[in-house]
């Protein structure tokens, strides 16, 4: 069988513009989330999200691409870009039909969609320019990344809410292993912080009006976080011919439905997810030291995964490692398990398993082993990672330390 | 409907969004009976801040789990907010 491994890596967050400082971040458990300064938060009862900082989108792109391009491509392009030089990766002719782009985002060009809104039906304008349709796109991003590098293989975007970037992800993996594709750039991006979109958060009532705390007893729901995170993966094979750094080995994709509820989850539908993914992977559970939660720190998420985890891992579960980088870079929506799929990686690779942080208190409903607030000097096999999407919708990634 | 009391104003509005008749809302009627869940609770608990003008914080919407418990609820904010006013 085909195996997968990921080569290259590029990340925009909020707690680091490059993989290195989103890498230094996680180790030293700096959490990014702070007063939110893209919206008037005024009116809002919740005041904090992770925003990206000291990023100038006219650095990386010309005035003409910035006319077409919505906040949520400025992170998902930048991130491919570094991947790929990451990488040292090259598209040439006669390869490129069988490379692709697949991402993943929830919202798409919110930001741009919401700024015509306001036009529209509150300055009462009647004409506009003739960029929102391109901007707005799930797909702008996939489009821009393939067009900018000659990239004419499978390619286009999974928009699954917060599960978002693993289905692309998965999807990716799975499509180089059938033999669809040699090589992929793929993960996440989401822009989620306009006006509009955070009065809709607002209503929900999951977001906490002080910081992410998951899986902590004192924990008050998620905050809203930005970015964008791509990973170059390509076949074992041909990663290895031409010499390419290989991180990790992508190893198992799993993915389930709950078919029950919108908002409230359900343990049967994540743990039949990490199942899937572990006898994808051909991994056994003793083999898994390290699971990068969904953990979103809401009430009903946090006790649910513990439980779902419980479920799989048995008694396993006391010894294997897990962690919420939400904590530090919020909760990105569709670029979650991108930011997230960077984090397991890097970890396996470095050997050093990034924290929890802003945890109080253990909560005895969350019987699992948390890595609390200090980044741990660890190495195991594999590991997995994990979204679960409003809706439902659970898709988890099986990684593997990659052995040479 | 002026002369409403905020009990039959909030019985509305819950006879409203479960389109039934308000004869059919008790003050002791819980969200449980009404068949609500998480979901429902929350888009009720709009409704009510639409007909109230008003804002219900996160925390109390967690504490309100019968007609009575909303009935309750408005009144203190209606108070709370009236006292903020004066």
């Amino acid at each position: 069988m085909r195996r997968v491994v990921i080569t290259g890596i590029g990340v925009v967050s909020a707690i680091g513009n490059d993989s290195r400082s989103f890498w230094r971040s996680l180790t030293e458990g700096r959490s990014g989330i702070g007063a939110i300064s893209r919206a008037n938060s005024a009116d809002l009862r919740f005041k904090n999200a992770a925003e990206v900082c000291d990023f100038n989108a006219a650095e990386h792109f010309t005035d003409k691409e910035l006319m077409w391009l919505d906040p949520f491509s400025h992170y998902g392009i930048v991130a491919a870009r570094e991947a790929i030089a990451d990488a040292g990766i090259e598209f040439p002719e006669g390869e490129r039909d069988r490379m692709g782009v697949i991402t993943g985002s929830c919202l798409g060009g919110k930001e741009t969609e919401d700024r015509l809104f306001f036009d529209l039906y509150g300055e009462k304008k009647t004409r506009f320019p003739p960029i929102v349709i391109p901007a707005a796109m799930g797909n702008a991003v996939a489009s821009h990344v393939s067009m900018e590098y000659g990239i004419t293989g499978p390619t286009f975007t999974t928009s699954t809410a917060c599960s978002s970037a693993n289905h692309a992800i998965g999807m990716a993996m799975w499509m180089i292993r059938q033999g669809a594709l040699d090589a992929a750039v793929t993960g996440g991006s989401e822009a989620p912080l306009s006006y509009g979109s955070l009065k809709a958060w607002e209503s929900m009532r999951v977001v906490s009006t002080d910081t992410c705390r998951p899986f902590s007893r004192d924990r008050s729901g998620l905050v809203l976080g930005e970015g964008g995170a791509m990973l170059v993966i390509e076949e074992m094979e041909r990663a290895r011919q031409r010499g390419a750094r290989i991180y990790a080995e992508i190893a198992g994709f799993g993915m389930s439905a709950d078919a029950h509820h919108l908002t409230m989850p359900l343990a049967d539908g994540a743990a039949r997810a990490m199942k899937s993914a572990l006898c994808d992977a051909c991994i056994s559970s003793d083999e898994i030291g390290y699971i990068n939660a969904h953990g979103t720190a809401t009430q009903a998420n946090d006790v649910m995964e513990s439980n779902a985890i419980r479920t799989v891992f048995g008694d396993l579960a006391d010894e294997i490692f897990v962690s919420s980088t939400k904590s530090m870079h919020g909760h990105a929506l569709g670029a979650a398990g991108a930011l997230e799929a960077v984090a397991t990686v890097l970890g396996l690779y470095n050997n050093i398993l990034p924290p929890t942080a802003n945890f109080n208190e253990d909560d005895p409903e969350c019987a699992i082993n948390v890595i609390k607030n200090d980044a741990l000097p660890s190495s195991p096999k594999a590991a997995l990672s994990n979204s679960f999407a409003f809706g439902g919708l659970n898709a988890v990634l099986a990684f593997r330390r990659f052995e040479g | 409907m002026p002369d409403e009391t905020i009990a039959e104003r909030v019985i509305r509005v819950f006879a409203d969004f479960k389109k039934v008749g308000a004869d059919e809302i008790k003050l002791e009627t819980t969200f449980e009976e009404l068949g609500f869940d998480s979901l429902d609770g929350l888009n009720l608990v709009f409704e009510l801040e639409e007909e109230f003008d008003l804002v219900v914080p996160d925390d109390k919407v967690q504490e309100m789990k019968s007609v009575k418990d909303a009935v309750n609820g408005i009144e203190a904010l209606l108070a709370a907010k009236s006292e903020a006013a004066a």
